[in-house]
């Protein structure tokens, strides 16, 4: 599904990604991890199509086209989507009103009908319970005074209504309490299908304990310098980034 | 990459401003007694009608241009205008909407504005077989049957004759402000309204507006009474461009709210806001004023402001009975080399007065956006309240945005607030809409709108949804 390789990415010619490879087919959970400002987030927006980023080498292929030609917005309509580490604010527009625009410009885009106002709030209804999400919330401007735990439990829920083919979750679980850890990794582990490729970055094992990934990266001064099973993770959990080194990348490839 | 340009989407082109030569039934330029008594004899008015234009005009011979405020534009040469104009005939004009701008056009499709408007907005010279007449009689009929006069200012000068003796001049008198002063003497036409006592006009006075606004352009006066315990929603102007060779605008708006009356008044202004290059463009001086005279009374000014080079306009509310009420609010949005210095003035005079401003201001391109705000609370009204709330939104990194709220309190009882923020249509917010899928102009759109909710939740549904389209249409730069 989605197919990176060697992609070099910098910010003001400062090189942030310096030769990604990734593979990830439909159907699998790949976890990535790594020290802070390693390049996680810079990764997930150039995939989602950020533009203050320039992509000095290599290429992305997502389904088989070249995902980097594409606006944000048409790679949301085919089904690509990020769940922010950082949800924006947007005063004065109902965050259910963000979301039908959301859903129907890409229904529009697959050449399927709008949602006319009744079938949207039963549809989004039955994913908010899901979520044990306040239905308010949907009357709020979008994420404006949304505590830190509701901001990513509505990133969920916006994933639940879009129903992408690949989403990309950039510590979804900072910031949640433990109830809502739990509410929102199942949220997470319920979009899991074999049509869908889901990213998870994170700093934390919790998450992983509920969804368990097929591929655990580590990324480390712009570089994965290590993947591996599920069983990394808790490595990494017990032994920090402190012994993995950028510069060699020995374990890279190595199965479970 | 594919990637939507902030800087690009609003620096595109006004494509719409276009000028034709006409030939009209027009007095020479330049004014001087003459010309006054020559507009009041066409207009076959009274006496008095003629001797308070002729005061006028000697008052403001008196006067020079007003030059506190952050507008610039070159001199107004006041002998080069044309101060009479008879009503277009239909030879002047395009022929048909093929002889139109298909720009124009394009942009009215947009605002869905009907087939039969868009001829009449694009000047297209359509011989009197206009829906509206009929429309406008049979809604006459219906308000006359109510008590409620509505009809131009001409023809209230000549049917009500003791009703504008009365109130004309009275909240906005000719010795107001030079561009008053100059309206007082040289009005062409306007709208004239009257609900009599406890009658609650069944309608918005719009529709009949919209239709009629073709010849009221340059020096319009309004005048509109509610008596005791009345209400009425009037409705002025228009989302689509309209087509005026006029540069210079300066109008009149009186409102009177007698005691329990409520009088609601709504603008969308849109006229001709010149070229990506500041070149061109209406120069929009208007005094608009109310008075709420009896106790309990009401008035709301909700304007959205889209169009013009220059806007200067200051809606404001005289609070002199007591526990009478006072809101402004408003959008101005300023684009390329648009300027706009906006604001109210709420003077309040009486017990128990309360007063809301809310005023959004959106700069984009080179545009200055300045809110200019009075609130003065008289040594007599005790227990005066007033809230204000200023917010200005900029886009992109050349325009401006500038405040200034005067405050004077002579009262000690009196509690006034004031509250203002300026941000900056942020790149995250609106890579965060694309990233769900949002188009990057319908995402601005968006988020302007959501700005700008509050006041347009105060507008007639309707119009809402006509504002709304039109700040959209207005930022992509495709028309004013
Ligand atoms: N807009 C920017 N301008 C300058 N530097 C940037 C910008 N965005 C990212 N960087 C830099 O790029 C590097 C990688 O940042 P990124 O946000 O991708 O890290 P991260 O791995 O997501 O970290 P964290 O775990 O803290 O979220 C950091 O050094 C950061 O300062
Ligand atoms: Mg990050």
């Amino acid at each position: 599904m989605l197919d990176i390789s060697n992609l070099h990415v910098s910010i003001d010619n400062k090189p942030i990604l310096r030769g990604i490879d990734l593979t990830v087919k439909a159907g699998e959970v790949h976890a990535v991890m790594g020290p802070n400002g390693s390049g996680k987030s810079t990764l997930a927006l150039v995939l989602a199509g950020r533009d203050n980023y320039a992509v000095t080498a290599g290429e992305v292929r997502y389904l088989g086209h070249d995902l980097l030609t594409l606006s944000p917005e048409e790679r949301a309509r085919e089904g690509v989507f990020l769940a922010f580490q950082y949800p924006v604010e947007i005063p004065g527009v109902a965050n259910i009103y963000l979301l039908k625009a959301a859903l129907n410009a890409q229904r529009l885009h697959r050449g399927e009908a709008e949602l006319d106002a009744v079938d949207f709030l039963a549809l989004v209804r039955d994913k908010l319970k899901f979520m044990g999400m306040d239905e308010a919330l949907l009357y709020r401007p979008v994420n404006q005074g949304f505590s830190g735990g509701e901001k990513k439990r509505n990133e969920i829920l916006q994933m639940a209504v879009m129903e992408p083919r690949l989403a990309i979750l950039d510590e979804t679980d900072s910031g949640l309490d433990i109830d809502a850890l739990k509410v929102v990794a199942d949220g997470i582990e319920n979009m899991r299908s074999p049509q869908r490729a889901l990213i998870l970055v994170t700093h934390y094992q919790r998450l992983l304990n509920y969804i368990v990934p097929d591929r655990v990266h580590v990324l480390s001064q712009g570089r994965i310098a290590l993947s591996g099973g599920p069983e990394l993770a808790l490595e990494l959990e017990h032994r920090g980034y402190g012994w993995v080194d950028a510069g060699k990348d020995s374990r890279t490839g190595v199965m479970p | 990459m594919g990637n939507f340009n902030l800087e690009e989407f609003i620096g595109q082109d006004y494509q719409q401003g276009f000028f034709t030569t006409l030939d009209s039934d027009t007095v020479p330029s330049g004014l001087n007694e003459d010309v006054v008594r020559l507009i009041s004899a066409k207009k076959n008015e009274p006496e008095f009608m003629r001797e308070w234009r002729l005061k006028a005009y000697r008052h403001w011979l008196t006067l020079s241009e007003p030059r506190w405020s952050t507008v610039q534009y070159p001199p107004i040469d006041y002998q080069n205008i044309c101060y009479y104009s008879a009503p277009r005939s239909s030879k002047d004009g395009p022929k048909s909407l093929d002889e139109v701008d298909p720009e124009l056009l394009r942009t009215y499709e947009k605002l869905g504005v009907p087939l039969k408007e868009r001829e009449l907005l694009a000047g297209v010279a359509v011989d009197a077989v206009f829906d509206s007449v009929s429309v406008a009689t049979t809604f006459k009929k219906k308000l006359a049957g109510l008590g409620i006069i509505f009809c131009s200012f001409s023809e209230a000068v000549q049917e009500h004759t003791e009703l504008v003796r009365q109130y004309l001049g009275s909240v906005v008198p000719y010795t107001d402000n030079y561009f008053a002063t100059l309206n007082s003497a040289v009005f062409s036409d306007g709208s004239f309204c009257y609900i009599p006592p406890g009658v609650r006009c069944p309608m918005e006075l719009s529709t009949y507006f919209r239709i009629n606004a073709k010849n009221t352009g340059q020096f319009e006066r309004t005048l509109i009474i509610a008596d005791k315990g009345s209400y009425v929603s009037y409705l002025e102007g228009c989302t689509a461009p309209m087509r005026d060779e006029n540069q210079l605008h300066a109008a009149v708006v009186e409102l009177i709210a007698l005691e329990d009356a409520q009088i609601k008044y709504a603008t969308v202004q849109n006229w001709y806001p010149g070229d990506k290059h500041g070149k061109g463009g209406i120069y929009n001086f208007v005094t608009k004023r109310g008075d709420c005279r009896g106790a309990n009374s009401k008035i709301s000014w909700t304007q959205v402001e889209t169009g013009s080079a220059i806007t200067w306009k200051y809606p404001s509310v005289i609070l002199q009975g007591d526990n009478a009420v006072g809101e402004f609010r408003s959008v101005a949005l300023t684009n390329h080399y648009q300027q706009a210095d906006t604001g109210t003035k709420m003077l309040h005079l009486g017990r128990n007065t309360r007063s809301t401003i809310i005023s959004k201001g959106i700069s984009a391109g080179h545009g200055h956006n300045a809110y200019r705000g009075l609130v003065k609370v008289a040594k007599s009204a005790a227990g005066a309240r007033n809230y204000t709330q200023c917010d200005s939104l900029l886009l992109g990194d050349k325009c401006a945005a500038h405040t200034f709220p005067y405050i004077v309190v002579k009262n000690p009882t009196a509690r006034v607030e004031h509250e203002a923020t300026t941000s900056r249509i942020g790149e995250d917010q609106l890579f965060y809409c694309q990233s769900r899928g949002i188009a990057a102009e319908d995402a601005v759109t968006m988020i302007v709108n959501g700005f700008c909710k509050e006041v347009f939740k105060e507008l007639p549904m309707e119009f809402a949804v006509e504002a709304q389209k039109l700040l959209g249409v207005s930022l992509e730069g495709s028309i004013g």
